[in-house]
């Protein structure tokens, strides 16, 4: 019996692993074309050609660029704090890797399936900030510093206005797992009142990624590099993966949220016969397009434009969204469970029995 | 049920081993770092428990927000720590005091802890009932109607800290200029641009 | 849902956890072993315009760096109210709906203050 246990455990390990190593290579391959294709768009909107000798149309680019970092001198100033330093990268590069853990690829094909996913996804996004302020504070430059203090103010201020925003999704979806969220039934018009929420999320994760036109924290013409200056080689490779699989992190968070995952677009029912993967693969290129395109369009804000737009223009506006949400589903009986049946705190038939006992 | 044990065991150990060295780490940094761990294996924990939404929570405010703001304070101030601890030893005998004061009160809770009659029945209950439902939706359930005036007090001494925040820390430097959006929309080519036609030759 | 099968659902998490870590840790390494190492004063010193750094670059900052994490904290907090008030707010009805409301009025109070006491004002 015992025996057999230990085989199902190991059973059950081992399937863990080697979907977790598919993930993890999927996703890193992922990024390294994510540079190429960054690349070559960028190119083709600047009237270029981008990386085009190494391989067939320079497809073998990221490879290489990822053998020469890798091959490259690791230096660690002398003034650094050599333990914190080296974390800070392995940090930043691990929390962008573990959160996909909880994102679904397709129906049920989802390593962690949890009752909180978008909770567990929220808060590894919010420790974001430590890879940087770590890497801010052991590199022990002022760029570094400046950097890291930007950086971190940056990344904080615009997490108030996507959890603001998470919270107008779960109203319409009404559960915190990101399965049920992605199948759960959403009229037309809720569409229409997220749409806007949509947009401002989009906007937050180019400021909560640091990427252009919210890029102040790495603003070459300022700061050199901001928190990144003094890191090379492989250091500077994680930081670097981290950032990029950040990016497609917060891509395929958005398309969990508010385009239907895996589903097929705007629901149409005969596009189902292509595998539900492809489709969330296709919304993410999409979502990492509009990145690209953000970058090579947009000029870089001001810090104080940059704090002004998170707190006075996206809290309060996905603040009054909340309330408007929630009130317009409450009239419309639409919130999910909203005809279930009384009210839990009419009926004494929903309140745990320990509390029934007191009252 | 072998591997929740060792998860226990792991997370606890961590824990405890980590809170130590919050305390006794030379390094304020150090500490801040410890205590982010120990947040981690408390958060740990409460899932261990079936607490996923507690668990969440914890990670999100205390790791995301709370420890930030530690991080930043220890990490950016300039302190010559060899200063800072050749006056501790003046407070030692305060802390042994308080200390020992405190140690005293819990011995004296311990010791004339009683349960309440019925308390292992309602304990039973209530956590079949947080784990048989989401217990993110069971905690919803009660929060905003059955515990209604604590939570509005929760309300009141956010916003009381936050009012708190603004009074310690607004400065204001005289003298800097501000980008005032309306303004810049509200200004017209026809108030600030004249276009004057200038013949060849003649100058201005 | 029995607690174990709970739990079984958090495993992934560990698991991924253990080998996103060994492989940062590996990457790092590795690059240290395969790479060149000649480190001069040069090199090691930290990145300034070409002159000598100074001084610590640990130095006092605009405080208001620190306003903001405070405000985030009680955003922050706010929000993981929201949390279990949306999933649940077809269940508590108009109570739940106003009882919110009457928190966020509270709160919003206090964001109206900051505003106007120019403490989102950035210098």
């Amino acid at each position: 019996m015992m025996e057999f246990v230990l085989w199902i455990w190991g059973f059950w390990i081992a399937r863990t692993v080697v979907f977790t190593l598919l993930v993890t290579v999927g996703l890193l391959l992922a990024v390294a074309y994510l540079t190429y294709a960054e690349r070559k768009v960028m190119g083709a909107m600047q009237r270029r050609q981008g990386p085009m000798t190494v391989g067939p149309f320079g497809l073998l680019q990221p490879i290489a660029d990822g053998i020469k970092l890798f091959s490259k001198e690791t230096i660690i100033p002398e003034q650094a704090h050599r333990v914190v330093f080296l974390m800070a990268p392995m940090i930043l590069f691990a929390l962008s890797l573990i959160a996909w853990v909880v994102i679904p690829f397709d129906k049920d094909w989802v390593l962690a399936n949890i009752n909180v996913g978008i909770l567990y996804l929220f808060a590894i996004s919010s420790m974001g900030v430590y890879g940087v302020v770590m890497a801010g504070w052991a590199s022990n430059s002022r760029y570094a510093f400046l950097g890291a203090l930007r950086s971190a103010s940056q990344m904080v201020s615009y997490e108030v206005s996507m959890g603001l925003i998470i919270v107008c999704v779960l109203l319409v979806a009404g559960s915190l797992n990101l399965q049920e969220i992605v199948l759960a039934p959403r009229p037309f018009w809720t569409q229409v009142l997220l749409f806007p929420m949509f947009i401002v999320f989009t906007i937050s994760i180019l400021a909560e990624t640091n990427r252009a036109p919210f890029d102040l924290p790495e603003g070459e013409s300022e700061i050199t590099g901001g928190f990144m200056v003094e890191y090379s080689a492989m250091t500077f490779a994680l930081f670097f993966l981290g950032e990029y699989a950040n990016m497609i992190l917060m891509s395929a968070i958005a398309v969990t949220l508010f385009l239907g995952g895996w589903l097929p677009p705007f629901g149409l029912a005969f596009l189902s016969f292509v595998p539900g993967i492809i489709w969330f693969a296709l919304k993410v290129a999409f979502m990492l397009f509009v990145f690209i395109w953000a970058r090579a369009t947009l000029p870089r804000f001001r810090y104080d434009q940059l704090m002004r737009l998170g707190w006075k223009v996206f809290l309060p506006l996905t603040l009054v969204w909340v309330v408007m949400t929630a009130g317009l589903l409450m009239t419309f009986n639409a919130l999910p469970g909203q005809n279930d049946g009384a009210y839990a705190y009419e009926s004494t038939a929903n309140i745990p029995a320990n509390i029934k006992a007191e009252q | 049920m072998v591997v929740q044990a060792l998860a226990f065991y792991l997370f606890a150990v961590v824990l405890v081993l980590s809170a130590l060295m919050v305390i006794t780490a030379r390094n304020p940094v150090h500490s801040v770092l410890f205590l982010i761990l120990a947040f981690f294996n408390a958060a740990g924990l409460f899932v261990l428990l079936g607490a996923e939404f507690i668990g969440m929570i914890l990670v999100i405010v205390y790791v995301g927000a709370v420890a930030v703001l530690f991080l930043f304070v220890v990490m950016m101030l300039d302190i010559n720590f060899s200063d800072l601890r050749k006056g501790a030893m003046q407070f030692v005998p305060i802390g042994l005091l308080i200390g020992g004061i405190l140690l005293f009160e819990l011995g004296t809770l311990y010791a004339t802890w009683q349960f309440a009659p019925a308390v292992q029945e309602k304990l039973a209950a209530a956590a079949s009932v947080a784990i048989e439902a989401d217990n993110t939706k069971a905690l919803g359930e009660i929060l905003y109607t059955k515990y209604f005036l604590p939570f509005q007090m929760a309300g009141m001494i956010l916003f009381v800290a936050m009012i708190g925040a603004i009074v310690l820390t607004l400065r204001h430097r005289p003298g800097v200029r501000r980008q005032k959006v309306s303004l810049q929309h509200a200004r017209r080519a026809e108030d600030v641009l004249e276009i004057q036609k200038v013949p060849s030759g003649t100058g201005v | 849902m029995a607690p174990s099968e709970l739990l079984i659902n958090y495993l992934p998490i560990l698991v991924f956890l253990v080998i996103a870590g060994g492989m940062s840790i590996a990457m790092i390494a590795g690059s240290l072993l395969a790479g060149i190492r000649k480190p001069d004063s040069e090199k090691l010193s930290a990145y300034e315009c070409g002159f000598d750094a100074f001084s610590n670059a640990r130095s006092k900052f605009d405080v208001r760096y620190y306003l903001v994490t405070l405000l985030f904290i009680i955003f922050d907090l706010e929000i993981a109210f929201l949390f279990p008030w949306a999933v649940t707010l077809g269940k508590i009805g108009m109570f739940g709906f106003w009882s919110m409301m009457g928190f966020l009025g509270i709160l919003t109070v206090g964001f109206i203050y900051e505003w106007k006491k120019g403490g989102l004002d950035w210098e």
